[in-house]
This record gives C-alpha cells, sequence and structure tokens, in this order.
C-alpha cells in the first residue's frame, strides 16, 4: 500500500461531500410543528389527526418543487397555557422552528401567539374559539383559521332563531368561552328578534346536567342552547336525550359540536341537532377524497374541521413561503398569506384577513336520524350554506389594532 | 305556584329527586372506599379509575361479545374485582406495615396508569353506551319528568349498599371482617385466614366501584376521565360520613347528594365546591366523621 | 382509628445524626450546586433551568413541612397558585417591577398559609392532609371564578419587566440569573431553618409529639409556624415562575399540582436536604422529554410513582445518603 490510495479516497470523499452540501442549500429548509392536544379533552378533533392532515398537505404540495424542504414535528400541549407557551417557546429558540399550527385550546392558543409575536413567527391557529384572537389580542404573527365564537353564534344562532326558535335557555360552561359563546349568540338573538329566557352556569367540567336539563325544560323556552364544549357539550345532549328533551317539544342547539363528538354520541341520541361548521367529510368529492387518505392513517376515523383546517393552513403556508422563498421574517410571511386569495380542496375559495381573520363559508348542520344514517360517520345532513362575509364578525368591530380607521 | 325563596316548590322536587339519584353514585362508591380504608388500612385513589374500568368493561362486553346491560351487572364488577384482587395480591398487600402515605401515593400512581392506558386507547370523546330497552323512558310526575332509568340506579344502589350492610353487621362472614378490623392479631391466632380476607375485602370493594361503573354507564359518558372527575368528590363524601363507618358513607352519600342538587338550584356555580365546605366544616368540628368512631 | 402525624423512620435520611464532618460536605454540596448554577446556562437550555429551579424551590417548601414538619399537604397548589396570580397581575395590570411584584405573591402565598394553616393544624395525620385538600379545591374555585384570574385562559402576556426599575429581564440570562439567586437563597434559607434550634424542636415534634408537649413546646405554634414558612416559600417559586414564563394559570391552583409536588419530593427523597432538588430535576425533565409522546407522560409518571412507593422510598438523594451514610 502506498500513499496515493487514501489521498485519492480523500479526495472522492470530499467531492462527495461537496455534492451533497451544494444542491441542498438551494432549497429553504421550513420547519412547522404541530402543537395541540394529544391526552386530554379535545385529543379527538385534534391529536395525531393533525399531524396526518399536515403529513397529506405536504404530499399534496410536492414542495421539493417549489424549492421547499420541509420538516413536520409535534407535541401535546396538554390543554395547559404554560406547557404550550414553553413548549412554544423552545421550538422557536432551540429547534428552528418557523411556523406553529393546530393549538386547538383558546387559552394555549393565547399563549403560543404571545410567544410567536415576540419571536417574530407565524403561528396559525385552527381550533381554538376565542374571537379574540383576532380582536383585542391580535398579532401580525397569526392567524386564525377555520372557526371562532362569533361565527359559531352567527351560523347556529341567527339560523335557529329564523327558523321560528326565537326564545332560548342557556346550559353555559362557567369559564371565558362559555361565557364568551353565550354573550355571543346572545347578540345575534337580540338582534334577529329573539330573546333569551334564562340561563344556568354549570360548573367546568360537569358530569351530571340533569339539574339544569330540568331547569331548561321548565323555562319553556323552544331553544336550549349549549354554550359548552368537548365532554360537557356530550354529556348534555345525552342526558337531554334520557329526559325526553327533545320529544317536549324543545330542540338543542350545540353552539361548538365537532363530528368527532356527534360520532361517539351516535344518531340515536344525537339526532335532530343543529350545529354550525365549516367542513364535514360528506360534503363533495373533494372532501371525500381528502377524508379518504385521512381515514386510512387514522383506523377509519373521519376528519374533523380542525383536521381539514390543518390540511388547508399549511397548504397556504407552503404557498406563501415559496413565493418569499424565506421563512425568516414571520409577519412578512403572514402578510403574503393575507395578500395571497385562498383556494383548496376543503374550503374552497376565501381569503385572510387584515385582523387575521380567515373568511369562508359555514354550513348549518343536522344531524340525521337513525333511519337516515347508512354507516357508522354518516351523521349530517346540510340545511344551508352561510356565505363566509356573513358570518364572521365584520372587520372594524374586532377592536383589533392591526386594522385602521 | 308556591315558591321557595323564588324557586318553584316542583322545580326544588325536582332537584331534590335528581341530587338523591347522584346520592347513589356517591353511596355506593364511598361505601367501597370505607370498606377497604376500615379493614385495610388504604386510602384506595385508584377507586375512580377502577369505577371507570367498570363502565369500560361494560361497554367491552356488549362491542365485543354482545352481553348486553344485565350480563354486564353481574360480570362487570366481577371482573372489576378480580383484578383488584390481583393489584392487591401483587402491590397493595406490601404497604400494610407502612404510614397511610404511602398507599394512597401507591393507588394514586395506579390511578394514573389505568386512566393513562384507557386514555391512550379509547381517546377521550367518550363511546356510547345505550340504556337498557326495559328501562328507557321514563314517569310524568307531576314535578317532574323522571327517567326509569334514574329511578332504577336509586333502587339498585340502595339495595346493594344495605344488603352490604347487612352482610358487615349481621352475619358472621360480616362479624370476622369487623373482628380483623379491630385486631388482626388475634383473629388470625383464631385460624381466621386474615389475609385472604383482606384480599377478598380489596376485591369487593373495588368490586362495588365496578358495579357503579355499570350503573353509571348509559348516562354519563363511558370515558377515561370520568374517575378522576369523581374520586375527589367520593374521598370528600367518606370523610365526611366517617371513615371506616360504613352506615355513615351510604347515609352520607345520599345526604351530600341532595346538598349538591339544592346547591345547582340557588347557585349553580359553587355545587361542585359545596362539598369542601361541608367537609372543612366537619373536619374541625367532628374529625372522625359525623358517624365515624371517635379519634 | 387514630392516626398521629408521625411517618415512618425509616425513609427520612434526616433521623442521622450529623457531625460536624457531615456539615462540611453539606457546606460542600451548596458551593458544588452554586458553581453548577452560573455554569449549567451555557450548556444547557436556559428557560429549561428556569423551570426547574422554581419547581425544585417548591418542591424544597413543600419538604420541609412534610420531611421536618412530619405534616403532608395535599394541597400546596393553592400558595404556589396564588402567589402566582398576584405577582402576575401586579407586574401587569398594575406595572410593578418584577421584584416588588414577586414581593407581593409570595406575601400573598404567607397570608393564605396562615389563613390555611390555622384552620388544618387543628387535625392531625389524615385529616389534616384532606382539610388541606379542601382548602385547596376552594381556593381553586375561587380562582376559577374571580375575574382578575382570567378563568380559564389565566393571566397571559405578563410582562417580564425591569428589576429595581433598571435591568430589563427581557434577556433569558438576565432572568435566569434573578431566578438562580432567589433558589441559592431559598435553599439557604430552608437549610438555616432546619438547622436552628426551630428546626430541632420541629424535628422532636414530628418524631414524638406527645413528648414534646409534656416537655412545655407550644406545638401548634410551631406547626403553624413551619406551615406557614413552607408556603410562603412556596408562593416565592410559584410568584417567580410567574414573571419567568409570563403566565398565571388555573394548572397551577389544580390539584394535580399538589401531587406533582409530592411526587417529585418522593423522588427525591422525603426529608433530605438536597433530595427535592433531584426531584425536580428528574420529573421537570421527564415531563420535557416525553412531551412529544404526549399520551403516554400520565401512564409513565404513574409507574414512577409505583416503583418509588413500593421499591424505592428514600428515594435518590435518600439512597446516596444511605449509601455514604452521610445525612444529605
Amino acid at each position: 500500500m502506498n500513499g496515493r490510495f487514501p489521498l485519492a479516497a480523500l479526495a472522492g470523499a470530499l467531492l462527495a461531500g461537496a455534492a451533497l452540501i451544494a444542491p441542498a442549500s438551494a432549497q429553504t429548509a421550513v420547519k412547522i410543528g404541530v402543537l395541540g392536544d394529544r391526552s386530554g379533552a379535545y385529543s379527538d378533533i385534534s391529536g395525531e389527526g393533525s399531524v396526518v392532515a399536515a403529513r397529506l398537505a405536504l404530499e399534496d404540495f410536492k414542495p421539493e418543487q417549489h424549492g421547499l424542504k420541509v420538516e413536520i414535528v409535534s407535541a401535546d400541549h396538554q390543554n395547559k397555557p404554560d406547557v404550550g407557551a414553553a413548549i412554544a417557546r423552545q421550538w422557536y429558540d432551540r429547534d428552528s422552528v418557523d411556523m406553529i399550527t393546530d393549538g386547538v385550546t383558546s387559552s394555549v392558543a393565547l399563549a403560543i401567539s404571545q410567544v410567536t409575536k415576540e419571536k417574530n413567527k407565524v403561528f396559525i391557529d385552527t381550533g381554538a374559539g376565542t374571537a379574540d384572537l383576532t380582536g383585542p389580542q391580535c398579532s401580525p404573527n397569526t392567524i386564525h383559521w377555520v372557526y371562532d365564537t362569533v361565527a359559531l353564534a352567527n351560523g347556529t344562532g341567527g339560523a335557529m332563531v329564523k327558523r321560528g326558535g326565537n326564545t332560548w335557555f342557556f346550559l353555559t360552561a362557567d369559564y371565558v368561552f362559555g361565557q364568551t359563546l353565550q354573550r355571543d349568540t346572545t347578540k345575534v338573538i337580540d338582534k334577529n328578534g329573539g330573546k333569551v329566557v334564562g340561563s344556568v352556569k354549570t360548573p367546568f367540567p360537569t358530569a351530571d346536567f340533569s339539574s339544569f336539563l330540568l331547569q331548561a325544560q321548565g323555562s319553556g323556552a323552544k331553544v336550549i342552547g349549549l354554550a359548552n364544549a368537548g365532554a360537557d357539550t356530550i354529556n348534555s345532549i345525552k342526558q337531554a336525550g334520557e329526559f325526553g328533551i327533545t320529544e317536549g317539544g324543545q330542540s338543542l342547539a350545540g353552539l361548538l359540536v365537532f363530528s368527532s363528538d356527534v360520532h361517539s354520541l351516535g344518531t340515536k341520541v344525537a339526532q335532530g341537532l343543529v350545529l354550525t361548521e365549516p367542513f364535514y367529510w360528506d360534503l363533495n368529492d373533494q372532501t371525500r377524497a381528502f377524508s379518504d387518505r385521512f381515514s386510512k392513517q387514522m383506523k377509519g376515523s373521519k376528519p374533523t374541521s380542525n383536521h381539514a383546517g390543518v390540511y388547508s393552513d399549511v397548504l397556504h403556508y407552503l404557498k406563501a413561503v415559496a413565493e418569499l422563498k424565506s421563512t425568516t421574517d414571520g409577519a412578512a410571511t403572514v402578510a403574503k398569506m393575507k395578500a395571497i386569495p385562498t383556494d383548496d380542496p376543503l374550503f374552497g375559495k376565501g381569503v385572510v384577513r387584515a385582523d387575521g381573520r380567515k373568511i369562508h363559508d359555514m354550513y348549518l348542520f343536522e344531524v340525521k336520524k337513525p333511519a337516515e344514517s347508512k354507516g357508522e360517520w354518516d351523521l349530517y345532513k346540510k340545511l344551508e350554506t352561510i356565505p363566509g362575509d356573513q358570518v364572521f364578525r365584520p372587520l372594524g368591530e374586532g377592536g383589533c389594532p392591526l386594522v385602521k380607521g | 305556584m308556591m315558591t321557595i325563596f323564588g324557586v318553584p316548590t316542583q322545580a326544588l322536587f325536582g332537584q331534590l329527586l335528581l341530587g338523591l339519584i347522584n346520592g347513589s353514585f356517591y353511596a355506593i362508591l364511598s361505601l367501597g372506599l370505607a370498606i377497604i380504608f376500615g379493614l385495610l388500612n388504604i386510602i384506595n385513589f385508584a377507586h375512580g379509575a377502577l369505577y371507570m374500568m367498570g363502565a369500560f368493561v361494560a361497554w367491552m362486553l356488549l362491542t365485543y361479545f354482545g352481553l348486553g346491560y344485565w350480563w354486564a351487572l353481574g360480570l362487570a364488577p366481577l371482573v372489576v374485582g378480580v383484578f383488584g384482587v390481583i393489584l392487591e395480591r401483587v402491590l397493595i398487600a406490601r404497604l400494610y406495615k407502612l404510614d397511610h402515605l404511602y398507599g394512597l401515593l401507591l393507588t394514586f400512581g395506579l390511578a394514573l396508569i389505568i386512566q393513562g392506558l384507557f386514555r391512550n386507547q379509547y381517546g377521550v370523546s367518550g363511546l356510547p353506551y345505550a340504556i337498557p330497552a326495559e328501562l328507557s323512558g321514563g314517569q310524568r310526575l307531576p314535578f317532574m319528568f323522571l327517567p326509569n332509568y334514574r329511578a332504577w340506579v336509586v333502587v339498585a344502589s340502595l339495595t346493594v349498599c344495605i344488603a352490604t350492610w347487612l352482610v358487615i353487621e349481621k352475619t358472621k362472614l360480616g362479624a370476622y371482617l369487623r373482628a380483623a378490623t379491630e385486631n388482626p392479631t388475634l383473629v388470625q391466632a383464631f385460624g381466621v385466614n386474615v389475609p385472604l380476607f383482606l384480599t377478598l375485602t380489596y376485591g369487593f370493594g373495588v368490586a362495588l366501584a365496578g358495579f357503579a361503573g355499570v350503573l353509571a354507564a348509559p348516562i354519563y359518558s363511558v370515558n377515561p376521565n370520568m374517575g378522576a372527575d369523581i374520586i375527589i368528590v367520593v374521598f370528600a363524601v367518606v370523610v365526611i360520613g366517617g371513615m371506616g363507618s360504613i352506615i355513615g358513607s351510604v347515609i352520607t352519600g345520599f345526604a351530600l347528594g341532595l346538598v349538591e342538587g339544592l346547591t345547582k338550584v340557588f347557585y349553580p356555580e359553587a355545587s361542585s365546591t359545596v362539598i369542601f365546605v361541608i367537609m372543612v366544616l366537619v373536619l374541625l368540628v367532628k374529625p372522625a366523621g359525623l358517624f365515624g368512631r371517635t379519634a | 382509628m387514630a392516626d398521629t402525624a408521625a411517618l415512618d423512620a425509616a425513609p427520612i435520611a434526616a433521623a442521622l445524626p450529623e457531625s460536624r464532618d457531615d456539615k462540611a460536605l453539606q457546606r460542600k454540596i451548596f458551593i458544588g450546586i452554586a458553581v453548577l448554577l452560573v455554569l449549567a446556562p451555557f450548556v444547557l437550555y436556559p428557560v429549561y433551568l428556569m423551570k426547574v429551579l422554581c419547581f425544585a424551590l417548591f418542591a424544597l417548601a413543600f419538604n420541609l413541612l412534610l420531611g421536618y414538619g412530619g405534616l403532608l399537604s395535599f394541597g400546596h397548589a393553592a400558595y404556589f397558585g396564588m402567589a402566582s396570580y398576584l405577582a402576575a397581575y401586579s407586574a401587569k395590570a398594575w406595572g410593578l417591577t418584577p421584584e416588588v411584584a414577586i414581593l407581593i405573591g409570595t406575601v400573598t402565598a404567607a397570608l393564605f398559609g396562615l389563613l390555611f394553616g390555622s384552620l388544618a393544624i387543628r387535625r392531625q395525620g389524615i385529616y389534616f392532609s384532606m382539610i388541606t385538600l379542601a382548602l385547596a379545591q376552594m381556593a381553586f374555585f375561587f380562582a376559577l371564578q374571580a375575574k382578575f384570574t382570567g378563568g380559564e385562559d389565566g393571566i397571559q402576556a405578563v410582562p417580564r419587566g425591569n428589576l429595581f426599575g433598571a435591568i430589563s429581564l427581557a434577556d433569558d440570562r438576565a432572568m435566569y440569573a434573578l431566578v438562580a439567586t432567589v433558589f441559592f437563597l431559598g435553599m439557604l434559607g430552608i437549610y438555616r431553618i432546619i438547622h436552628s434550634p426551630f428546626g430541632q424542636v420541629l424535628k422532636a415534634i414530628r418524631d414524638n409529639e406527645s413528648r414534646a408537649i409534656s416537655l412545655g413546646y407550644r406545638v401548634n405554634q410551631y406547626k403553624l409556624a413551619v406551615f406557614v414558612l413552607s408556603a410562603t416559600l412556596a408562593g416565592l417559586a410559584g410568584a417567580t415562575k410567574a414573571i419567568v414564563f409570563q403566565l398565571a394559570s388555573l394548572t397551577d391552583v389544580h390539584w394535580s399540582m399538589s401531587g406533582e409536588v409530592v411526587l417529585m419530593t418522593l423522588v427525591g427523597g422525603m426529608g433530605t436536604v438536597f433530595g427535592p432538588i433531584v426531584g425536580a430535576l428528574v420529573i421537570v425533565t421527564m415531563e420535557t422529554y416525553l412531551a412529544q409522546f404526549g399520551a403516554w407522560v400520565t401512564v409513565i409518571q404513574g409507574c414512577v410513582f409505583v416503583l418509588c412507593v413500593l421499591l424505592f422510598r428514600e428515594g435518590v438523594v435518600g439512597l446516596i445518603a444511605r449509601i455514604l451514610r452521610k445525612p444529605l
């Protein structure tokens, strides 16, 4: 053996190394963090499904063709604002995450939004309800996808009143989200000529709603509004069935209900429930196609509107990044996302407003009767479409400092 | 229409009846806890998780084996009881010589494990379990619509509680149990297999929790968190009633259900906390509990 | 059946007699910790370190009551949490500088400690623990209902502010310096309490209360004093945490937080001086590392509880102390 072979090998290695490094630097590296609830009350609308949805968006966007190299990470905030903020901080500081999505819980979303503004990154919240994210707490780095409490109030509240449900009794989960929901829906009811005859605040969370339902029955209101979410909603609906509420002539309005909640209740218990959602897996061919791909990876479960939201916002984010060819300035990326109109197979055409609110149509659904349902996930029938510009809070009314004049 | 403090009497009676129904759950669960504490000196934090298991076993029996509610009433407590026996033999028996603290910590850890595993497997939205056809529908009483199933819950709970009380107070088996609580060494010297007694008692105590779980399945959401929500309240009931007093925990369970029901009418936001206020008051005035033997 | 407050002597290594050599060893450990505190932020992520330190102080405070006072409080989250809320509120709504905000939080915790403690110490053993739990639940309910706490959202966007009006704490390193100082002083304070005549009387009460009474000590006053001290230091930890993470939420007053501090103390070693620090380190690291596995965190925590209780009651530091035959 002589000295030439090692030298040649070294040269070869260097060349190979250079060859590997060179093309990579022409691509922009993007890291997306899916920060949701994987173990708590909202894990079925968030959880692993959100990660699957994000990956499906990657598959469809084909980042290599746009000069992007995308990586997805995920974590569980356990519905705790401090955990969520800590993970966000660490992701931004140490792990070079550029964008966080999912979010889901209102209190956590507000915390993440704060940290994101501080670090000038991007936060696109899908599942949280609080309309304050595009109101007093709006930020140039945050976009609010899917829905908010005002849209739900306009949708379900407005629609029910117009259909004859003009007296209301509220079962309100006694925390900020429930109270906001009641407040926003009351405004809509009053505006449409209805009347709120009573309400009761239920401790959050509660397992037994029987006494509150009894009070609702006693009030004689035509509509019983459920200003709660998650397990509380499921329990109140289940027990309402037990007490013969709908047989007695009253309707239930679920102000925040996801398809996963209805699935766990079953059509027998939930039939006749009216709700508003911006997405349903069986709405059209495109949603069906997506839902098939989704359910193959999720043991047969169909996507909720939160999952669809993650798909849709990742697509739009990557579009913006591809145009800017950089992820360093979060506020600039968000501004780009507001400049490009949105169009995806799940939500159709829409736009991101100056206050960070994503606008798209919402739909009023009613849960099918067991006889009408042909499968485990055949749950909704569509009553009407509510156009995006009518269902969300008007731009000037939110109190967002970003909106001028 | 008569009113009491601005609430129509009809509505009040309705709420009291509902409170009594809730009290049934508290009664069965605190009965199990009291038995376990009375004999084993273990504060069984896993009681809530085992109650939840009872509901899940009922659901599994239906979904995987097609066995309905009435089967579940008998089988689920048995399954949970056997599981409890295993827990006792393998883990809990090692702690009898130590301070209560360790029993509490161990069972707390067990509760975390059991709940975590079920959550991983089944998610948190809850699983559907229907009210059996024979018990569906209800009675139109003058002051409320009473679902038949809820009436059944009260009946079942009272029966089980009274039966247990009779066994403990009036039979030879119960006598051995009570003796073993007072002086285990002496009882063992008489030839009674005390360790076996302890194991069976734990098994029976948690079987009661499993039974409560089956009762709960059709009306509360069958989800992994259902135990955690209720266990703290049941603790309070047991402490108020007197830890170790069988009859105390049953009566207190029903009574506190009533109190909770009343609170829901007048000040609903506080209905989760009123039990703790009472607990503090009772502990300050009569620390052994309302029916407990004096400390 | 009557219950006395005393725990098994076995797991509490503090029962070991202390000689001059032992004290010298402990002093060396203190110096070692100080050195680590200075070097650590250059190696590890400062925000994670600050979390460890805040919880370590919380666990130390809890251990003061449990390991030395022999009193198991199930409601320590009340002091941690209420201090956190008041510190957050004073920094955000009243715009006070961080050291004043932390002071306000700590004083709040002391007041709650005085109120709850005076009620709880009237009873012993398991009844004492249940009263603390019940009172903490009521504090939780109060936090849930009160307007200023922000309910489910908590108090967010708490400004880090300028220490003494001059030093900006927005930079994580400056904040870390403050937290490390607070922690070290807190730890020293607890050490002094344990090794004072007051601490000796506490140990006597813990080991044999009736004898202490017969010797003429006003046992209840001592118990209340250690309760208030423990609550105050727990509050110091909570208030500091609120400024570091700029957030105070219901998690801080929930009973699972009380359970976590018990777990930290158990894992680290009840009744040892340094045990709670190790316990906090282990638990916080475990949670941070396992956050990505989300759903399994509770199961793993449960397993840690079970294993510790069955096999490892003395905790990490207790084990080390036993091997070295020195009190730690």
